[in-house]
């Protein structure tokens, strides 16, 4: 009997758990606990010589996390996945599992400004050097490959460009290289995209915004596909015994989900960016509605965008949903369910109306968070990124006039309403 | 001809309790070592086969399947996939239910040789991945074990 290949409202749902085994609690419980007992010396040393599963500390592993995890691998089409306290530590711990000093990535340069600092300065501080190309022309990444490359990184949705990156076309260039691509799949989530079937080979999240969904908690998540062939002469640390972890060789040893084990015990157990379980319950319960949120989300943003598209205080709108937009195919071919909810537009009146833009929403929140409930709105030119001159603003892709929404679930005309008045106060 | 359903691979794993481990080594690090130590800890009754051992894990290790002095019911092979062949002869020759090929390993003549003697064969899986996928353990460290169940289930790790 072939196993069924369920849909994936039903992994959002069941993917990972399955009712307690002691206590029969149907929803997930919270294991707020930071050990566990061992039965023995020797169940002890099993444990941690990783030769049976099971739970030890959970700096590690913890069954609330794990549940969050699974469910996470299954959604993304994937083998494994590993929990972590943000979406900055996600990346921090896929990157890190498999490059050390001397290693270079090539990524897109069109990412979350904490992303570029990270890749830019934090790691060149570690000897990793990162080079950035224009992912609008994929053999950008090619021409950037040295023999020291070891990933390529791109975001399925650029933050905040919009842009949309031709994920198959960037996996070809890995392949070709024997490197893996990891895609930042926060905007999308697996529910719009899943990277994996388009050639990625690791993905990672910041759950704090759509997979939470509730602007409630700050975690992250690596996925590996399973797929990736580490034995292929370009991962010795995939290969060899582990000096971080008692020897141990983790693609031998683990096979298709040996990434995801070496991440968790060689950085997550060291560098220690643990998951606080009670965030996982948050995230699992965002996680089951996912599908019809994300649903909302769109079709919410794809109304504000042309809205704002005919408003005549606006000078361009920014979404990839538009006919009009430059990457409107790539958003057709990757992202047939829609374009996710986040956009940006230009006010006509620069800088100073933003400004008012932003003072006179009513109920529109001024934060610079996105993927909640609610409908968020931030001017980058006066907050993330005020510290450039109007120059630097324009190289990193903030235009002075440009506003961000993450648009939420309220009454759309509710959400056009608000942004009507708020911008005809900016023309004042 | 290969077992590829939770299903099967459930009943497999619950029928069969003697294991020839073929190829097991003796140093602790080893993959066969870590299956072989955990499907002891699950109950299941080890045998190793080695013609460089004289024992592993507490256990009377034979230079070869047919050594073994006593019924065996799973043949679970850590041998390169071309090596395979003889060693599926020789399950079939002691009447072992199962061939179970660890991962990363698949020989098709061997698969079709245990096949026409009734044999279930299984190939590139591992068997304590397999064991923790389906009967609990996989399910604390991230592995998607794709199953969906609203049943509680019963075994406690």
């Amino acid at each position: 009997m072939q196993d069924r290949e369920f849909g994936i409202e039903t992994l959002c749902l069941h993917a990972g758990q399955l009712p307690d085994p002691t206590t029969g609690s149907r929803a997930t419980p919270i294991y707020q606990t930071a050990a566990y007992v061992f039965d023995s010396a020797d169940h002890a040393a099993s444990l941690f010589n990783l030769q049976t599963f099971g739970n030890v500390y959970s700096r590690l592993m913890n069954p609330t996390n794990a549940v969050f995890e699974q469910r996470m691998a299954a959604l993304e089409n994937g083998r494994a996945a590993v929990a972590v306290s943000s979406g900055m530590a996600a990346q921090m711990v896929a990157i890190l599992t498999i490059l050390e000093a001397g290693d270079e990535i090539v990524s897109s340069n069109t990412l979350y400004g904490g992303t570029h600092t990270q890749f830019a300065f934090n790691f060149r501080k570690l000897g990793i050097k990162a080079q950035f190309v224009d992912a609008d022309d994929p053999d950008n990444f090619q021409k950037a490959i040295t023999p020291q490359t070891k990933c390529l990184f791109a975001e399925t949705i650029g933050n905040p460009a919009n842009n949309i990156v031709d994920i198959e076309a960037v996996s070809d260039i890995a392949k070709a290289n024997d490197i893996p691509f990891i895609v930042d799949n926060t905007f999308a989530t697996p529910y719009l995209c899943r990277p994996f079937d388009h050639g990625a080979d690791i993905t990672v999240h910041s759950a704090t915004k759509f997979i939470c969904g509730h602007g409630t908690s700050i975690g992250g998540v690596l996925v590996e596909s399973g797929k990736f062939p580490w034995d292929n002469g370009k991962f010795p640390t995939m290969m060899d015994p582990s000096e971080g972890y008692h020897g141990i060789r983790f693609y031998e040893t683990f096979g298709d989900f040996g990434y995801t084990m070496k991440a968790r015990c060689e950085i997550l157990r060291t560098f220690g960016p643990a998951l606080s379980p009670f965030n996982s319950f948050l995230f699992l319960q965002g996680v089951e509605t996912l599908p019809v949120r994300m649903d909302r989300h769109c079709s919410n943003a794809m109304a504000v965008a042309q809205f704002l598209e005919d408003h005549n205080y606006v000078e361009w709108v920014n979404y990839p949903g538009l006919e009009s937009n430059r990457y409107h195919a790539l958003a057709k071919r990757y992202l047939p369910k829609g374009a996710s909810g986040i956009l940006s537009f230009g006010i006509r009146g620069g800088n100073e109306a933003c400004v008012k833009f932003i003072e006179s929403v009513k109920f529109l929140s001024h934060v610079v968070n996105l993927g909640d409930a609610k409908t968020l709105v931030v001017h980058p030119a006066s907050t993330t990124h005020r510290q450039l001159d109007e120059e630097a603003q324009i190289a990193a892709g903030v235009q002075p006039n440009m506003i961000r929404i993450s648009v939420g679930l309220e009454t759309i005309e509710d959400i056009l309403w608000d942004l009507d008045q708020a911008l005809a106060i900016s023309q004042k | 001809m290969l077992t590829e359903d939770i299903q099967s691979l459930r009943r497999i794993l619950s029928k069969n309790k003697t294991i020839a481990v073929v190829g097991l080594s003796a140093r602790w690090y080893r993959p066969s070592y870590f299956a072989a130590k955990y499907l002891q800890e699950y109950g299941y009754r080890v045998i190793p086969v080695n013609p460089n051992y004289d024992e592993i894990l507490g256990e009377k290790c034979y230079a070869s399947v047919e050594d073994v002095p006593e019924p065996i019911d799973v043949v679970d092979v850590f041998q390169r996939s071309d090596a395979v062949l003889p060693i599926a002869e020789s399950a079939v020759a002691v009447n072992a239910k199962v061939l179970w090929m660890q991962l990363g390993i698949y020989n098709e003549q061997a698969t079709r040789l245990a096949f026409e003697a009734g044999m279930d064969i299984v190939a590139n899986r591992c068997m304590k991945i397999e064991h923790a996928r389906l009967f609990g353990g996989l399910n604390f460290i991230g592995v998607n074990t794709n199953i969906i169940s609203s049943q509680r289930p019963r075994w406690i790790v």
